[in-house]
Formats: structure tokens, sequence, C-alpha cells
């Protein structure tokens, strides 16, 4: 942890660009879950933040929620809490990763062990 | 595909699904080089926020303020087929930290917990406070030039792992090494039962023997949103 790995109260910025919610309206959004802009999707309405535009602008393509916001530079609780109103508002779509509290099954499993041995 | 320089930034449209490893230790046991060295791309970092709720011994008592701090996270990505990708989360071990272990460990494959022999003491408490949370974890013991060479048994003593725990020494400088070190997580994951050197890791006992097939129904939930 070196460069910006420090401390930074942070807390009033983020409040603000997601409109005074704290947290995602549903849980589904993990740091790995991949998002794309959602091609039947309008124009973002007036009211929303820059930071929304820029991150379905980001999401043109296919990015991971981490990515989105390493690229944007925006914190990560903010950009889940952005990207699950969007994905709620049908802006974005999300690939998601393994569904919450279930075990990963083992077809899973070895499709990621054979991926890793032949990346070795 | 793009002519956009940015292009190469993105994951291949082909992808379905993504996983993901958590990487914790002890500050500077080596989390960020073992990043660096398997991901396809340049390792990114990002901030999460860690709430005072939770920061152990960084609460400043009596103080009931919503404070906030942020801690720098690098992480990296694998492609491990046209449809499936990896993320390696680097997460630090300090115990001001843990509050965040709960979010990214949330449908995580497991934790890579990465050791430096010479400073083992610092690893004491993020072990057991992994075995304590049941993560499922491998000890990735990282090899330093000048670390001594000690057998993984007298390793296993030393860190006061139990039984189960599977311990595997690696060189997070080295590509293979450290992909070494992420297959011996994934095998211990599933039990042993698609590879050799597994090690049970499972509540149930009757997992093992059903195999595959049973976790077919499954299937369609993975992909609750998928266009």
């Amino acid at each position: 942890m070196t460069g910006n790995g420090g401390y930074r109260d942070s807390a009033l910025r983020p409040y603000v660009i997601t409109g005074g919610k704290f947290r995602p309206s549903r849980a589904a959004l993990g740091v790995e879950t991949l998002l794309l802009r959602a091609e039947t999707a309008g124009p973002l309405p007036v009211t929303a933040t820059r930071e929304s535009r820029a991150l379905v602008r980001m999401c043109e393509r296919l990015l991971s929620l981490a990515e989105a916001a390493a690229h944007l530079k925006l914190p990560l609780s903010l950009v889940k809490v952005l990207a699950s109103e969007l994905v709620d508002a049908g802006y974005l779509v999300a690939r998601s990763g393994i569904p919450q509290a279930a075990r990963p099954d083992m077809e899973l499993l070895q499709e990621v062990l054979d991926g890793l041995r032949r990346l070795r | 595909m793009d002519s956009a320089d940015s292009a190469d930034r993105y994951v291949p449209d082909s992808v379905r699904q993504a996983v993901k490893v958590l990487i914790v230790g002890a500050f500077g046991v080596g989390k960020t080089t073992l990043v660096g060295s398997v991901s396809e791309i340049e390792p990114l970092r990002t901030e999460e926020t860690v709430t005072g709720a939770a920061v152990g011994v960084d609460a400043l008592a009596g103080v009931e303020d919503k404070r906030t701090t942020t801690v720098a996270m690098d992480f990296g990505r694998l492609t491990l087929n046209d449809r499936l990708v990896m993320y390696l989360f680097g997460a630090p071990g300090q115990r001001r930290y843990w509050g965040m272990w709960d979010g990214l460990a949330e449908g995580a494959l497991g934790v890579l917990a990465v050791v430096d022999t010479r400073r083992l003491a610092e690893s004491f408490e993020v072990l057991a406070e992994l075995e304590l949370r049941g993560l499922p974890f491998v000890v990735a013991v990282n090899r330093f030039p000048d670390s001594e060479d000690h057998p993984v048994a007298e390793l296993r003593g030393a860190l006061d792992l139990t039984g189960d725990t599977p311990v595997v020494t690696f060189d997070a400088r080295d590509r293979a090494s450290s992909i070494d070190a992420l297959i011996t997580l994934v095998q211990s994951i599933s039990g042993g039962a698609t590879g050799p050197a597994g090690t049970e890791g499972t509540d149930h006992p009757d997992e093992a023997a059903r195999g595959p097939v049973a976790y077919a129904p499954r299937q369609g939930e993975r992909l609750p949103a998928e266009r």
C-alpha cells in the first residue's frame, strides 16, 4: 500500500453524489460483477449525476465494477451504489458472479482449474 | 476490435461469468507482487471505504461520528476461457481493515493468505481471523530470496494451523509459481475431487460423492441479469 494508500476522509462527497443513499438498493453487485450498458436504454435523465453518466459511458463494453471504479478514479463503494441504481433503472446490465451465499459448483471449479492450468 | 486505444482494457464480449479470489496478508508479504505476476492487465488500484464501526483497534472510543477511511486495493484479471474471467483482489491484512473482508469475500471462491516466513508472527492474527470467519483459504508462503527454506510441516506447526488447511510455498514474482498457488486453492475448495493433493474442504460429507451433476439445476441462477 503505497502512494495514495493513506487515509482520506471522504464521507461527504460520495453521500452527495449518490443523492443521500448509503447502500446499494439491492445487494447483488460485487466488485467482480461485470457491467454493460443496456442497448435498449434511452438517454439518462437530465438529473443524472456526472458520475453516473461517466459510469454508463465506461461500460460501453464489458467491464467489472472494480475496473470501472479504478478507471473512473471513484471509490468502490460509491460505484457500487451508482451501478445498483443504474441496473435497477435498466441503464446497465449486470453479469454476476457466483450467487451470494451459494457454494460454487464443481463444474465451475473444474472450469477454473482447467483455465489456470492452461495459463501456467 | 475497436481502434480506440482504451479498447484493450475491456473484458472480452463473450465472457459470461466472473469469479474472484481474495489475496490477504500482512503488509509487504507480496500481495501486490503476486497480482502483478499473474494479471493479464496492468494491475489496477481502487479504493474501498472502511467505516468506523468495524475498525477494531483504530476505533476511537467515544467518538460516534460517521468516520470513514479509505484503503487502496490492488487487483488484476485473468481470462480463464472465452466465457470466464478471474479477478484477484489484494486486501490488506491489518486488523483495522478486516471489516472490508466481508464485502470482498462475498461470492469469492476463496482466499489465498500470503505469508512471509521472515515475519511469521505478523501472519498469526490474519490466519486466526480467516479461521474465525470460516473463509476457505490456503496459506501461500512467499519465498523471498533471503528467506530460509522451511519444510511445510514445520511451517504448519509454526503457524498453528488446523490440520486440513493446505500450505503451499511459492514465489510471488514468478507467474507459473503464483498460478500454482491459485491451483492449490481451487483444488482445496473443490475438496480434492478435481485433482490430486486437495484436502477435504466441505462441510457436507456426501458432497464429494455427489459430483458435478448434483449442482446442475443451479446453473440458471448464475446469470440473473444476463442479456
